[in-house]
């Protein structure tokens, strides 16, 4: 079982944004599919999920990539060439 | 040379596209002036891509998805880009940020998801040809709730380059059209290797339909027509079996025990990646700015809490509680176990038969609001999810009506063999016309 307060948590883990008139309803429906999820306890074995991949190389030459002007293009604030973002710190 | 164009004003009332294309360009090719529809999922140069969330309103790629270059090379026309759950989370197209696309058949109900859409633009007649994608029947769904054809291609086969990510190890881009004739004709462009997506193997399609089925062995597995299918669907389907079994395919009853789990492993595996996938939506690089002045913490939270609709965070969260720590092995590894226990049953019954054949959904198209509860919704996806999880090759096709509503048979392959697929579904379809 989750709880509202857990809920609340990984909202702010996942910094989803969550207002308090929403954890009732989060929190029922988070429940019933963890729920649901319980089947899973009766799966035997640890063997994982065999991916079949193998590396990809390729020679380390630059190749044409995007333009500054074009990866600047959709950002909603820039500032002397870079995105601008707000303070981390 | 001035480029050909053609004039494209549908009368979009069921809203299925997001995005139209009133004089797009074509060139020459074997497309040349076809209407192809591509999912708003799909990256496409100077076309504004939303893949159905309001975090991307506005944006606009700088680049095509390879699929969109390969179109263009062919001479395809591109019509405009259509409607979806947002970012593919959902079984309705009603998680859309722009409204839900209503089904052409059926004004009360839902087309399908996530590639709604798609599938609504090709069944109208408002065009000939559409992509989709399919993470977990997203592709098969709308294709049996609107009466055309779907193929989810083998992971792998077709490029993922440009296609907006949700959860990269169970999704491929895929054909929708109307035939199955025209479904492979598509497949065959987009289709073959792509040095910018690591997962792309060099494996063309260049086929030609073949109805001969004679001595193909389809195995049908008790579980495809367990709890939750409506007998109406389930006879339809049966019908459509016994048509294949009377073009000299044989009919082998199996088991698939992973069944059982499998719905839960495709929803914990694709909740995870979502979760870190999503993280890019930050309102930073692109879509509706974040409030800068604010804290990184503050100015993220709100833009998300706004912009992402509930399903996607929903998913997202449910994604961030299982990796989170303590919860790891209780559900992602478990999840990983699971999926290879379904991907053991497919290749233990693909030593005995070529093919597998069911319904595609369970039920016929839900009426708008009937899947309101997110578990009831993520129950209907049980048929389709296996395909994904263990990367295999799936296709549906309609096959009857219940109530007036098409209901979808669907056939799948062994890794590669979409052709195998093709050529089963080609059959039914040659019978039945």
């Amino acid at each position: 079982m989750v709880s509202e307060r857990d809920v609340e948590h990984i909202a702010e883990l996942a910094d989803i944004g969550i207002i308090k008139d929403e954890l009732d309803e989060f929190t029922v429906q988070f429940n019933k599919i963890l729920d649901y999820f319980d089947i899973l306890d009766a799966v035997e074995g640890n063997s994982g999920y065999e991916q079949e991949l193998n590396n990809v190389l390729r020679e380390d030459v630059a190749r044409p990539s995007l333009s500054q002007e074009d990866a600047l293009k959709n950002a909603g604030e820039t500032e002397d060439g870079f995105f601008k973002a707000p303070r981390v710190m | 040379m001035a480029p050909s164009r053609l004039s494209f004003s549908p009368d979009d009332r069921i809203n299925a596209f997001l995005t139209t294309c009133p004089e797009p360009e074509y060139g020459t090719g074997s497309l040349e002036g076809v209407t192809v529809a591509i999912k708003d999922n799909i990256s496409t140069k100077g076309i504004r891509t939303t893949a159905g969330s309001r975090i991307l309103e506005g944006y606009i790629p700088p680049y095509d998805a390879h699929v969109v270059s390969l179109l263009i090379a062919e001479g395809a026309a591109i019509a405009g880009k259509t409607n979806m759950d947002e970012f593919g989370m959902g079984t309705t197209t009603e998680n859309s940020g722009y409204g839900p696309t209503l089904n052409p058949l059926d004004t009360g109900r839902v087309p399908g998801g996530s590639s709604g859409g798609s599938a609504a633009a090709v069944a109208s007649g408002m065009v000939r040809m559409a992509l989709g994608s399919d993470t977990g029947g997203s592709i098969r769904c709308p294709a049996a709730f609107c009466g055309i054809v779907g193929l989810k291609p083998t992971y792998g086969r077709v490029s993922r380059y440009g296609l907006i990510a949700y959860a990269n190890s169970l999704e491929q881009i895929g054909p929708m059209a109307m035939t199955v004739g025209e479904t492979s004709r598509l497949m065959q462009v987009i289709a073959g290797h792509d040095p910018r997506d690591t997962t792309s193997i060099e494996k063309p399609y260049c086929h030609t339909p073949d109805n001969n089925i004679q001595g193909r062995r389809i195995g049908v597995p008790e579980e495809f027509f367990g709890a939750g299918v409506d007998p109406a669907v389930a006879a339809s389907v049966w019908e459509a079996i016994e048509v294949l079994e009377k073009k000299g395919a044989e009919i082998v009853t199996c088991r698939m025990p992973s069944m059982e789990y499998a719905l839960a492993a495709y929803y914990v595996t694709c909740t995870c990646e979502a979760s870190s996938n999503l993280a890019r939506f930050d309102g930073v690089r692109y879509g509706p700015p974040v409030d800068t002045k604010k804290s990184w913490h503050e100015a993220f939270q709100e833009r998300r809490g706004i912009s992402f609709g509930k399903e996607v965070r929903r998913r997202i969260m449910l994604g961030t509680f299982a990796l989170s720590s303590g919860y790891y092995g209780k559900y992602y590894a478990k999840a990983q176990s699971a999926r290879q226990q379904v991907k053991n049953d497919f290749m233990r019954l693909y030593k005995q038969v070529d093919v597998l054949a069911g319904p595609t959904m369970p039920t016929i198209a839900f009426r708008l609001g009937e899947k309101a509860d997110p578990l009831s919704m993520y129950l209907s996806d049980i048929l389709t999810v296996p395909a994904n999880l263990a990367g295999v090759p799936a296709i549906s096709i309609p096959c009857g009506t219940v109530e007036g509503m098409p209901v979808g048979l669907q056939i799948m392959g062994r890794p590669f063999e979409d052709e195998v697929v093709i050529d089963t579904a080609y059959a039914y379809e040659q019978a039945v016309v």
